[in-house]
């Protein structure tokens, strides 16, 4: 299996392929609901640096205040990304984003920024709370907590090895697309036999 | 009132086993589900950091996933029990294992859109309450998460569009097209929980009670016996697999439950759990003493 290091480059992100099983590792940054209008509302100049050549993890964290004053993520699995889809292409467009990192697959209007962007959709495994925390290795820092609480703040991470498989490319193709045509083929065949 | 610490206690480590661990048979049908698929693919590699997350969070005694549901909650007790002060201890647990991180604070407030902060809320978590002639009280409980919430469905029947009629050939038709709707959106493999009749309100407090059976358990009625197979069998040949990946596990059980209906009405009441299928269960006998139900 592939490691993907971040920030990564236009043509990295190209050669990848629906089905293809990466680990990242490298630098990240978390965004939902709030944080997904928030950025497109105007150009974010403090967040830009962290989404430029990087990825967006739809994630709403358990975290942890450590020792030190700190944070860690106690339990962060990926969240469902299709109510994004209003906003996702004109974040990876204006961002120059490389990624997005969720669960469930998006829609049409995502999977053409994906291709007029260069970025894919990587797709984590759902309810995998804990071992999704554990690749997280650092926070770096939280921007909007205050304005957003913990779940939809957008938080800086580290993270190694973190396990995805691209389900959306940017050349067009979509896994979603392709096992929904399938089952819905197989589920004809089904219904047909009575 | 203060609550009985004990009781409170006994529903505090209940919460947590439900939240932390699953049951022995859903954690034994995902690992058969992952020698299923073909070595080296999406599918056997998604079950397999499913198993490891598992694993993990029982060791760690921290949450299986972020979004630890609602408890839903079905109580058995004795003549003369108070059941309202059995939900007020309950609810005193639901708030002591959020503060403990055994729970996320999951509710949120529907008009200002603010989390509560402690777990409870208008409506959660929810009890149902029954009297037996034990003892004994019996409390089971899942926690049942938003994403597979969203997957759930009720059909009319009759469905022009999908062919089914009032009869069992119906039903089945309505319960592929909701497997098929969720594809892998309710995190599969998933267990169906069905109600077939009732009105509106019992058939999905039906389609979730049957989310209790073990997935050993065996339908009294043949014909719904019949119909579990036959249908747990079908979906796993709709090739949508774990997490929508591909595959060839899609389900892992498939309950199915049946109330008496009106004569203008026929539901079918699809209740869709996730894989992190969390289920507990306690039987508190009449000194207190706290038994831990598979």
């Amino acid at each position: 299996m592939a490691e993907l290091k971040l920030p990564a480059d236009e043509k990295t992100i190209r050669a990848l392929k629906v089905g293809d099983f990466v680990e990242l590792s490298g630098r990240m940054i978390t965004g939902r609901d709030a944080a997904h209008k928030w950025l497109v509302e105007a150009h974010r100049d403090e967040v830009a640096p962290y989404l430029a050549d990087s990825v967006i993890y739809h994630c709403g964290p358990v975290v942890a205040k450590t020792e030190d004053g700190g944070w860690k993520f106690v339990a962060a699995g990926p969240t469902t990304s299709i109510r994004e889809e209003p906003y996702q292409a004109d974040v990876i467009c204006s961002y120059r984003l490389r990624g997005v990192i969720g669960k469930g697959g998006m829609g049409k209007k995502t999977l053409d920024g994906l291709a007029r962007g260069g970025a894919v959709y990587l797709h984590a495994i759902g309810g995998a709370a804990q071992v999704l925390a554990a690749a997280v290795t650092r926070v770096e820092r939280v921007f909007m907590l205050e304005e957003f609480g913990v779940p939809e703040a957008l938080w800086v991470i580290q993270v190694e090895r973190f396990p995805v498989v691209v389900s959306m490319d940017s050349h067009g193709g979509s896994l979603h697309d392709e096992v929904e045509a399938a089952s819905k083929s197989r589920l004809e065949e089904l219904l047909a036999r009575g | 009132m203060a609550a009985e610490p004990s009781r409170v206690e006994t529903f505090v480590e209940l919460i947590r086993r439900a939240s932390v661990d699953l049951p022995a048979d859903i954690e034994g049908a995902l690992q058969a589900g992952r020698k299923a698929e073909a070595a080296g693919s999406l599918a056997e590699r998604a079950l397999g950091t499913v198993l490891d997350n598992v694993a993990m969070a029982r060791d760690l005694s921290s949450p299986i996933c972020q979004d630890t549901g609602t408890p839903v909650v079905w109580v058995h007790h004795p003549a003369g029990v108070s059941t309202r002060r059995l939900e007020e201890d309950f609810v005193e647990a639901v708030r002591q294992a959020t503060a403990r991180s055994f729970l996320r604070p999951n509710a949120v407030d529907t008009l200002t859109g603010k989390n509560t902060g402690h777990g409870t809320g208008r409506g959660i978590p929810y009890l149902h309450f029954e009297e037996w002639d034990h003892d004994r009280i019996e409390v089971r409980m899942i926690l049942k998460g938003g994403g597979s919430e969203n997957c759930g469905a009720q059909y009319k029947l009759p469905d022009g569009k999908l062919k089914a009629g009032r009869d069992l050939e119906g039903v089945r038709r309505a319960v592929l097209d909701a497997v098929f709707q969720a594809q892998g959106k309710g995190c599969a493999p998933g267990v169906l929980g069905v109600c077939i009749g009732g009105d509106r309100v019992s058939a999905f407090s039906e389609s979730k009670h049957q989310l209790l059976r073990p997935l050993a358990d065996v339908n009294p009625l043949p014909e719904l016996a019949a119909l579990e197979a036959r249908i747990l069998d079908e979906a796993n040949t709709l090739g949508i697999g774990p997490m929508g990946f591909g595959g060839q596990t899609t389900l892992i059980g498939v309950k199915i439950g049946v109330l008496d209906r009106l004569p203008a009405c026929y539901f079918v009441t699809v209740s869709y759990m996730c894989w992190a299928d969390r289920r507990a269960g306690v039987s508190i006998d009449s000194g207190g003493q706290a038994t831990w139900l598979s």
